[in-house]
């Protein structure tokens, strides 16, 4: 019990069934402070629902799921965002009709409740952060743009400025090169090496190559089990990792 | 309240109210299965519904008129004419519908209900013009007339029986429009992933059309079948399009079967509370409590858990 | 990018201008009492649109059960009215003389305990607000913690609307049933019936609705108006964002319902009576269109656009009451299919940017980039 408290994120046995199909099947998953874990698979082995069930977007069947010592399958979604897990989601979501400073400013981690959300004012500090993230994600000369007309890959970064600006602890990001050119993928992996620092982080990606240059640790998820787990060249090696991606 | 009466009184009251419930029940399912239809696959909220059944009202009304008129002695069957042309007629008016303007807000549901209020307001009004606002009743075949006594005090009219008949056969037709033939399938595949369908090759514009009038002209031949137990008025369909939904919603958008079993289960309600209470009192008692369950689970008695 | 915090920018503050101007000069200098007793009942029903800007506009929840608020704050008003209406000496020819007439008409001998605490006007005033919050808190909490939204709010909202309605005309014992509550005749002794009282009324009237269009304003202008744009578009990034957006939805709800319910106090003080006629199903989702008319995003628009449908709706009635539906039914399928912004988005297109050169004329350039005119998508 007392080596659990060393982990940031403890998974065990989780397991969530959609009417009788079990999505995520007895999965049991470390992931260290400071470690970046990329999450590999091929469609349809429970990858984003690992996420959504992090994040309480779906709710577990079994098993339970331990952030810094915290329940989160008891909690409820902003309680969990507030507890420090951070989400970026497969296809970009941030708000368009909104500016990418506004989309920004409601990420800041002050005032999310009604009242706080009515008291809120625009002041130096909150000024000056969104500068600094917007200059981060290469977004510092769009700041009064809406956020409806950027492009695929600038939609992609605002989303992670978004999270970068809540100061996550353990950030979670589903596919963030997915759809991107491939000067926009060199810029983004140079951005997320970046942001990396100092949290832990969970990305699945389909990009071996992406994954390789990031990955302290790689897990390699099959039919909502875990198929194999280590740095990546044992991964690679694998003869199940193998037989699942190339056997058929 | 039931203290007043014997076990025996009460069996009597709960079957001759379970009957006039069933009534309801036909009515009920008969708007609820188009409905279910344009609702619960397409995830359109047509307003209108309740004008497309009258308009089948209409018609029937405006056979039965011809028919005594030119055609007597075929008056005993003009019913089965007057079904066909309530389909068709509510049918084609709904795909006019579709392709005038349903088509055009597939991505606002919100728009869609204020539009086809307003498509309602229309429709009232035309037919308030056309037949006056006056309620008319169509002529009754005789050998649809009198009642079967089942009891000395409980009888069933033939009337209702022939309309719970129909219920029964409509039910099964959409049953297997639904899930046993090819245009069912395309259907739920366009319903299920749009983009996918169109690319194995269905024609989705056809198919939305079609299934939106296929959902009208059931509306249709429920107002055909109305007006063997109600009179018709413009303003007749809109009493009863809030409590459709409800009884389709309750049921679980998507599931023939939890519309049935919600309809049956909240025309019975409503119709044995009636006759301990007024009438306005169990509606409103009937319609908090769907309301109540509804909040407790949004998505209706009969759906399935799935993947958000 | 600026810090601080303006309420209204450089074109916003001339139409509060030009509408206070509408509202405290022109109309009553204009029109005899008659005809602006009229506008002051177009008015009250623009609370409710204003409620609806909030609501269904910015935060994309769209309720059709509006006139449930609306009614229950017009209720609460004839209530009291009511009561001082039927003192013993005014009702000694009833067999129950104290009680109101409906109530004598319906054998009831006895003031039920619900309608008690209305003999006191600040309770009155009080319940005028409370009450109506309470339901919508109530249902708020219901429906937007279990995640009911969209289409399944709006038909449900609208069953409410239909549940009091029936409830009112079934109980009419204890509600005055289908005629309302009528013969309303003074307020604390001052009798609301004279030519004088109705000026008084429509100032007041006037006073409530320009307080609430800043109120509504200043909610839109803070990061709560923000946040509803926001919530619209992507409920899910703000409840990963670490909002509860369940209390913003319900928060924005009640407070379209008591900006409603004030609207229907003031209605019943205007009108001299409430009915179920103003509660229902028809006459919530007619609330709707006045505020689509206007702009659904536009807190002015949605004033202008209650006046313009009340306006046509009146004339129409008077002229030609068939064409009436036509219009009403062409006007909810015209502002859908192609103005879904309404009065105040075709401004926005034809008439705003030769506007803004005009008052760039001498003054500083205003801020190119405001929230209230970009935000203009139809909600979904």
């Amino acid at each position: 019990m007392a080596a659990e408290n060393d982990f940031l994120l403890a998974i065990e046995g989780l397991t969530v069934s959609f009417d009788g199909f079990r999505a995520v099947d007895d999965l049991t998953l470390y992931i260290d402070p400071n470690e970046i874990r990329v999450i590999i698979g091929p469609n349809g082995a429970g990858k984003t629902t690992v996420l959504d069930l992090i994040c309480g977007k779906t709710k577990a069947t079994e098993g339970s799921i331990k952030f810094k010592g915290q329940e989160l399958t008891a909690m409820r979604e902003h309680e969990i965002v507030t507890a420090g897990v951070g989400r970026k989601f497969q296809t970009p979501s941030i708000y368009e009709d909104l500016t990418v400073f506004e989309n920004l400013e409601i990420s800041y981690p002050r005032g999310r409740t009604v009242f706080g959300a009515i008291m809120f004012r625009r002041d130096q500090v909150v000024i000056d952060r969104v500068n600094e993230i917007a200059e981060m994600i290469f977004l510092d000369g769009l700041l009064d743009l809406r956020a409806a007309f950027l492009s695929h890959g600038q939609k992609q970064w605002l989303e992670i400025g978004m999270l970068l600006i809540q100061d996550p602890e353990l950030l979670m990001l589903d596919e963030p090169v997915a759809g991107m050119s491939v000067s926009e993928r060199q810029k983004t992996a140079d951005l997320l090496k970046k942001i990396i620092k100092g949290r832990s982080v969970i990305v699945i990606e389909h990009d071996m190559k992406f994954a390789e240059d990031i990955a302290h640790r790689v897990t390699v998820l099959h039919q909502g089990k875990v198929l194999s787990e280590g740095d990546m060249e044992r991964v690679k090696n694998d003869p199940k990792v193998v037989e699942v991606y190339l056997g058929h | 309240m039931f203290s007043d009466y014997t076990m025996a009184e009460l069996g009597s009251i709960f079957a001759m109210q379970g009957f006039a419930g069933l009534s309801l029940f036909s009515v009920f399912v008969l708007m609820a299965l188009g409905l279910a239809i344009i609702f619960g696959q397409m995830g359109v909220i047509n307003m209108a519904h309740g004008e497309f059944m009258i308009l089948g009202a209409y018609v029937t009304y405006l056979c039965s008129n011809l028919f005594s008129e030119y055609l007597p002695g075929l008056f005993s069957i003009y019913f089965f004419l007057a079904m066909i042309c309530a389909f068709i007629a509510s049918g084609a008016l709904g795909m006019l519908v579709e392709w005038a303007m349903i088509r055009h807000l597939y991505k606002r549901p919100l728009d869609t209900l204020l539009a086809t209020w307003g498509l309602s307001l229309i429709l009232q009004q035309t037919y308030r013009s056309v037949f006056g606002a006056r309620e008319v009743g169509v002529t009754i075949p005789d050998w649809m007339m009198g009642a079967l006594p089942l009891t000395d005090i409980v009888e069933i009219p033939i009337n209702g029986i022939f309309v719970m008949i129909l219920t029964i056969s409509i039910t099964v037709a959409v049953y297997f429009l639904m899930y046993r033939s090819g245009w069912g399938k395309q259907v739920r595949a366009v319903t299920q992933n749009r983009v996918m369908a169109g690319a194995v090759g269905i024609n989705t514009e056809r198919t939305d059309r079609l299934t939106f009038g296929i959902g009208c002209g059931i509306a249709g031949v429920a107002g055909s079948a109305f007006t063997m137990i109600g009179s018709t008025g413009p303003t007749a369909g809109q009493l009863y399009i809030v409590d459709t939904f409800l009884v389709v919603v309750f049921g679980g958008a998507s599931s023939l079967l939890g519309t049935i079993a919600s309809a049956f289960t909240i025309s019975q309600a409503q119709s044995s509370i009636e006759f301990f209470l007024s009438g306005s009192m169990a509606k409103v008692l009937t319609l908090l409590t769907v309301v109540g369950i509804l909040m407790l689970r949004p998505q209706g008695l009969f759906t399935l858990k799935v993947r958000r | 990018m600026k810090a601080g915090f303006s309420l209204f920018n450089r074109s916003e503050l001339l139409f509060l201008v030009i509408l206070i101007g509408l509202i405290f000069i022109v109309l009553p200098f204009g029109l005899d009492i008659f005809r602006l007793n009229l506008v002051g009942k177009y008015l009250t029903y623009a609370f409710v649109a204003l409620g609806l800007v909030l609501c269904w506009g910015s935060g994309g929840i769209l309720s059709l059960g509006q006139g449930l608020f609306f009614g229950l704050g017009g209720y609460c008003m004839a209530m009291f009215l009511k009561l001082e209406a039927s003192t013993p000496e005014a009702t000694k020819i009833q067999s129950t003389p104290g009680i109101p007439d409906f109530m004598d008409w319906n054998q009831i001998t006895e003031l039920p305990w619900f309608w008690e605490p209305f003999h006191s006007l600040p309770f009155t005033l009080l319940a005028i607000i409370a009450v109506p919050t309470f339901f919508a808190f109530i249902i708020g909490l219901a429906m937007f913690t279990r995640r009911v939204g969209g289409v399944y709010f709006a038909i449900i909202t609208q069953a409410f609307a239909a549940i009091l309605t029936i409830l009112i005309i079934g109980q009419q014992g204890y509600t005055g049933g289908v005629n309302g509550i009528t013969d309303l005749r003074t307020l604390l002794g001052w009798d609301i019936r004279t030519d004088d009282a109705k000026y008084v009324l429509y100032f007041v009237n006037g006073g409530l609705l320009i307080a609430c269009l800043l109120l509504a304003q200043f909610i839109r202008q803070c990061k709560l108006g923000r946040l509803l744009v926001a919530m619209r578009d992507q409920e899910d990034r703000v409840r990963f964002s670490g909002y509860n957006v369940a209390n913003l939805k319900i928060f924005v709800f009640c407070l379209a319902a008591a900006i409603s319910a004030i609207g229907g106090a003031m209605f019943t003080l205007q009108v001299g009576f409430m009915s179920p006629s103003f509660v229902g199903i028809v006459p919530s989702i007619e609330m709707v269109i006045y505020c689509a008319v206007g702009g659904r995003l536009s807190l002015f628009g949605a004033i202008y656009g209650t006046l313009l449908v009340n306006y046509a709706k009146t004339v129409f009635s008077e002229v030609l009451p068939e064409v009436w539906l036509f219009a009403m039914g062409a006007l909810f399928i015209g502002v859908v299919m192609a103005f879904p912004n309404g009065i105040a988005g075709l401004y926005q297109t034809y008439l705003e940017p030769k506007v803004r050169r005009l008052l760039e004329v001498g003054g500083k350039e205003p801020d190119p980039v405001d929230t209230s005119s970009i935000a203009a998508r139809p909600a979904e």
